[in-house]
Parts: C-alpha cells; sequence; structure tokens
C-alpha cells in the first residue's frame, strides 16, 4: 500500500499515461459486449458511490438515499429525450441541477439532525422519489416506466453500442475524480472535513456547518443525477423498481467495502460488488446474505474500508499513538 | 499580522449584563455581570462546577442564554450562532480538547484561517486566482502562526498522535487563525507540566503585548495571579467577586468560598506576595 503510494508520488505522469492508455484501448481489446458492458456497469457504480463517499465519507453525514437522486437523473433524462427530443448532452447537466436542488430540498429539514435521524430522512425521501416515479404517469410511464430512451447523439452518430458508453462512462468518471479532487484540496473541502471530524470545532471557528453541508448533499446530488441520466439510455429501459432503497444500500456497501472518505475506495468497492453480483447471480436472492455476512465483517475488522487508512475516525475513532515517531522528533 | 488599532479602548471588548442559564432546576450561571476592556488578561477562577465553563460557552454562541446579554465590542451578540460570533473576531479552544485529531497539525490551523478566506466551489474547481491567493495566504498564515507557538516541526503530525499538552497549544494556534481581537481560553494549561506552563504563559503574555485580549479560565492560582491584571471569581455560577489580583485576594467572600478550604490556594497567595 504505502509502496504504491509512493511510486504514485514519484512518477504521477506515467502512472497517468499508462491507465490513460489502458483506458483507451480496452473496449478496442474487449470484443465480448456482454464484458464491456460489465465495465461500464462498474464505471457507473464507482462514480455512483463516489458520489454518496462525497456526503458519507467526507462531511461525515449519513445519507441513505443516493438511490433517489440517481432515479432523478434517470427519470429526467429518459423523460425529455424520450417526449420532448431534447439532447442528451443538454439533459445531462440538467439531471445533474434538479437532483442537486431536490438534494437542497432534502437537506434543509436534516440540518437541524443528524445521525440515525438524517439517514431516516434521506431514506424516506429516496422512497418517496421512487414513489412518484412510479405514480405520476403521463411524466414517468407509472409503473410501466419509459421504455425505447432514445441513444445519445453525438454529430449524427447514434450512440448505442457498450464500447460508446465505455467512453461516456470512463468521461464522466474522470471528470467526477478529477472535479471532486479539486474541491476537497479547497476551503471547501476542508470544511467539510471539519465537520466530519468534529462540528463543535468547526463551528467554532467559523465554518458555516448548515451552509456547508447543504452544499455538500447538493454536490453529492448532482453527480448521482449525472449519472443517472447516463445510466437511462445505457439500459434504454427504466422503471421505478430500479431505484429502489435496496439500490441505494448496494451502492452504500461500495462505499463502506472500498473505504469512506477515499477517491479510490468507491472505484474498488464498485467492481468487488458488481462482479460478486455477477458471479453469484446463480444463488439467487442468497447472494445478498453474502452481501450482507461481507459488510457485517468489514464494518467489524475494517470499518474504515479496504483502501480507508486505520488512524481515522471513519476506522471507530481510536488514536494509536506512535511513541517512537514522536520522542524521536523530540530528540 | 492584526489591525488591533481600530479598537475603541473605551469600549469592553466582552461585557456579559445579567447573564443566566439554567439546567432545569439548577442555575449553571446566575445573573453575572462582566467586563472585559481591549487590551486585558482576564482571568475567571471559581471551584469545579462554578459555571465557569458554561459562562464561555454563553459568550462564544454554543449556548443560548436563560436571560441577560452579552456584548462583543459594544455590539449585541445575544442568542447569535457560535460561527456568527467567531466571524466577530472572538475565538476560543475547548477545556476538553476539540482537536481535529486525525488530521494534520497543519491542517488543523488550515481550518481555522476559514472565515479568513472566501474560495468557493467554482474557485476551486477552475484554481481561480482568488483560489491561488487563498491557499498561498492559508499556508503563509498557518505555518506563520506554528512558527510563533513552536509547532512547526509537527506540521505534518496528526493532531492526535500529539502529547496533551502539545494539543492544547494545536488549539490554540487554531483559534489565532481566525485573526481574533479576543481569545477565550478554557483551562489552556490542563495536563502540562511545569515547564510547558511557564512557556504557555508567556505565549500568551506575549501574545497580550502583540494586541490581543485573553480570557482565561484557570485552576492553577500562580498562573492567574502573576498573569491576569483582572479576574472574575464565580461560585454555584453566581459572581463573588471582580477586581485586580490583590483585590480578589483580600476579599472576604473569595475566602470563604475559595481559598479558605484549599491550601493550594493558600500558597499561591504566598507565592505572589
Ligand atoms: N449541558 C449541560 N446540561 C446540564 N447541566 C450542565 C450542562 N453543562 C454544564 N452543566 C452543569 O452546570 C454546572 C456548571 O458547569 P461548568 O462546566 O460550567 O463548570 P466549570 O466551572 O467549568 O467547572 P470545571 O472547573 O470543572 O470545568 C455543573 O453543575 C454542570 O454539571
Ligand atoms: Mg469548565
Amino acid at each position: 500500500m504505502e509502496k504504491a503510494k509512493d511510486f504514485y508520488e514519484k512518477h504521477k505522469l506515467i502512472v497517468y499515461l499508462i491507465l490513460f492508455a489502458v483506458s483507451l484501448v480496452v473496449p478496442f481489446v474487449i470484443e465480448q459486449a456482454l464484458i464491456l458492458r460489465y465495465i461500464c456497469t462498474i464505471m457507473m457504480y464507482a462514480t455512483l458511490a463516489g458520489s454518496l463517499n462525497v456526503i458519507n465519507g467526507y462531511s461525515g453525514q449519513t445519507c441513505l438515499g443516493q438511490a433517489g437522486f440517481f432515479c432523478i437523473g434517470a427519470y429526467t433524462c429518459a423523460a425529455l429525450t424520450k417526449n420532448f427530443g431534447v439532447s442528451f448532452w443538454i439533459v445531462l447537466p440538467l439531471a445533474g441541477i434538479l437532483a442537486a436542488l431536490v438534494g437542497l430540498l432534502v437537506s434543509l429539514p436534516t440540518l437541524k439532525l443528524s445521525g440515525i435521524y438524517l439517514s431516516i430522512v434521506t431514506l424516506g425521501a429516496s422512497e418517496i422519489i421512487r414513489i412518484i416515479a412510479q405514480t405520476w404517469t403521463p411524466v414517468t410511464g407509472g409503473a410501466l416506466g419509459i421504455k425505447q430512451i432514445p441513444y445519445p447523439n453525438l454529430f449524427g452518430l447514434e450512440l448505442f453500442r457498450p464500447k460508446y458508453y465505455y467512453f461516456i462512462f470512463l468521461i464522466i468518471g474522470v471528470l467526477f475524480l478529477f472535479i471532486t479532487s479539486r474541491v476537497l484540496r479547497s476551503r471547501v473541502g476542508r470544511a467539510w472535513m471539519a465537520i466530519r471530524e468534529d462540528q463543535v470545532a468547526a463551528k467554532s471557528l467559523g465554518v458555516e456547518t448548515s451552509r456547508c453541508k447543504c452544499t455538500n448533499f447538493m454536490y453529492g446530488a448532482f453527480w448521482a443525477g449525472i449519472i443517472g441520466a447516463a445510466y437511462a439510455p445505457f439500459v434504454n429501459y427504466i422503471e421505478s423498481s430500479q431505484f429502489t432503497t435496496d439500490t441505494g444500500f448496494n451502492v452504500l456497501a461500495m462505499v463502506v467495502i472500498g473505504g469512506q472518505g477515499t477517491l479510490l475506495g468507491p472505484i474498488i468497492g464498485s467492481a468487488i460488488v458488481t462482479i460478486l453480483t455477477e458471479t453469484l447471480r446463480f444463488l439467487e436472492n442468497w447472494r445478498y446474505v453474502i452481501y450482507a455476512i461481507i459488510i457485517i465483517l468489514m464494518m467489524w475488522v475494517r470499518p474504515q474500508g479496504l483502501l480507508g487508512a486505520s488512524d481515522s475516525i471513519l476506522a471507530g475513532g481510536k488514536i494509536r499513538r506512535k511513541e517512537k515517531e514522536q520522542g524521536g522528533k523530540k530528540a | 499580522m492584526i489591525d488591533f488599532s481600530q479598537i475603541d479602548t473605551n469600549v469592553p471588548m466582552l461585557e456579559s449584563k445579567g447573564l443566566c442559564k439554567y439546567f432545569g432546576g439548577l442555575k449553571a450561571v446566575d445573573n453575572v455581570d462582566m467586563k472585559i476592556m481591549p487590551g486585558d488578561i482576564f482571568g475567571i477562577i471559581g471551584p469545579n462546577g462554578a459555571g465557569k465553563t458554561t459562562f464561555f460557552n454563553m459568550c462564544t454562541g454554543m449556548y443560548t442564554p436563560t436571560k441577560g446579554n452579552v456584548y462583543l465590542m459594544g455590539e449585541d451578540v445575544t442568542g447569535l450562532s457560535a460561527e456568527r460570533v467567531a466571524r466577530k473576531k472572538m475565538a476560543r479552544t475547548f477545556q476538553n480538547l476539540q482537536l481535529f485529531k486525525f488530521m494534520s497539525v497543519l491542517d488543523n490551523v488550515k481550518i481555522g484561517c476559514h472565515i479568513g478566506t472566501k474560495t468557493n466551489m467554482v474557485d476551486s474547481i477552475f484554481h481561480t486566482k482568488r483560489y491561488k491567493q487563498d491557499e498561498e495566504y492559508v499556508v503563509h498564515k498557518s505555518e506563520e502562526i506554528l512558527r510563533a507557538i513552536g509547532l512547526y516541526e509537527y506540521r505534518d503530525t496528526m493532531a492526535g498522535n500529539l502529547a496533551y499538552g502539545m494539543q492544547r497549544k494545536v488549539e490554540i494556534a487554531r483559534a489565532l487563525a481566525l485573526e481574533p481581537y479576543i481569545l477565550l481560553l478554557d483551562e489552556p494549561a490542563a495536563g502540562m507540566n511545569p515547564q510547558e506552563k511557564e512557556e504557555l504563559m508567556e505565549f500568551i503574555k506575549m501574545l497580550n503585548d502583540g494586541g490581543y485580549t485573553i480570557a482565561v479560565i484557570e485552576h492553577d492560582m500562580k498562573f492567574v495571579m502573576n498573569s491576569c491584571n483582572r479576574i472574575l471569581v464565580l461560585n454555584f455560577g453566581q459572581k463573588i467577586c471582580e477586581g485586580t489580583p490583590d483585590q480578589v485576594k483580600s476579599d472576604k467572600q473569595v475566602h470563604e468560598a475559595y481559598f479558605g478550604k484549599g491550601i493550594i490556594a493558600g500558597e499561591a497567595v504566598k507565592v505572589h506576595g
């Protein structure tokens, strides 16, 4: 782990170039459409889990309703492109903005709440959104959902092959990582983390915790909306049952397994959960038992997730004193 | 550095009038008047549970007073939220350390620079001029403070890994990053060894010489009697005395409530005399 980090620090440019080259080649090397679709799914969930991680991992709130924001994005895209023929490329940011606005609405009553109460509100909001999608037939197609969602069109080229979605999800994912890492390394991100670490202290330093929590929620919801919008044409058919709280918990599992509060964690988590979902398909519903066991084990052995630091508030809040290091420095 | 010249020295820096805080039937703070003038090192003493921390919490907006008012530089700040009060140039530390334990010392202080900077999300995404200026300011300011307080070599250490006394210093450093006019310290020397205490006392005096107004809750009588120019004594939530160290030492009520019982306190009086 440490070695990998060192190597990355030293040869950043090389690492990026290799990753870039590999990611360009992948869709041309892998011929089977099915596998490519799995890779697309992993990338999609990686960004969705990443967006949840911004809320849960970086500002320390507990949102359980990411499926709701995802749902808004997907329906915005499906309804607008299908019924009004709006271009996918315009819908994409629009879906993000709409999800962010709903995120703001959800975060307002939660400002006075925290912990379990906040979780319940987000869970409820997610269900309300899904039920609206299920009921509002003229716009969302009701229980039947929306079929044959138009494929995005790029300069006359209709994007329907998995290869194309590979690039769509790749670009969204990379943009998400790039922008998020910049936000996190600024005053805004520091304020989020301060709230996660100690809200009372943050307030005493003049951090407007309410406002920061709102923007944090909106930011997370924004990306969930965007990825939802890209999801709609990818699966070509959406209906409300795709956005149940199960989906929300699934995404949460990815974040928890990969490591909250790390940028790479959700990507690893998404890969693990998606691959497990596919390989354990023969177990049918029993695979959910396996998930549950993995999450319980994870919480027990490594609450900070695979990539999380052991010295962190997300690892259960214990400080391991490094006497040696300190003594050495003092001398 | 901070421009202290704009402060009107005739207006109390921090003033409380009839301040009360009741927890159910418990009168934690009861009808306390206090005046801290600019440039003071103001001591607040009293036995355990006298209501000192509660009093600070009301002054800084952490608690809403049951009754009474708080004025900061003549402005009524009663009932303002903690983050609003912080913006009005009052910073504090906590008795039971509220550090960002899992962050580096430098990051702790950087967060203290929050209100001195204006970067928003758009700035941070596009690395605008404002972002660059702010980051430069934040790093510069934080390192300057860490140097002054003697924590520079620990800037990359995780705050929670430091010795207790040093964690207290990190809290003070973080509070200083706010560029406050007045600094409220809640038992800053608790957990420090005598040498560290001595250093801290010097540092606080230095800050005071530099223009900061200081209010400090402290149990160490030697510290209080030697460093503070005015002292407020609380007992069971009530003010029993407010005045110079000499006035406090000769006050009968203080002796009855406080000094009369404690040998430590008795010694402290001797030390000064
Ligand atoms: N949030 C609260 N709810 C109920 N009672 C409280 C609360 N905070 C403080 N108290 C009570 O108010 C009284 C004053 O407490 P406070 O912490 O202000 O004392 P203190 O003078 O700071 O004592 P110490 O020297 O031990 O720090 C105590 O009896 C305490 O139990
Ligand atoms: Mg106290």
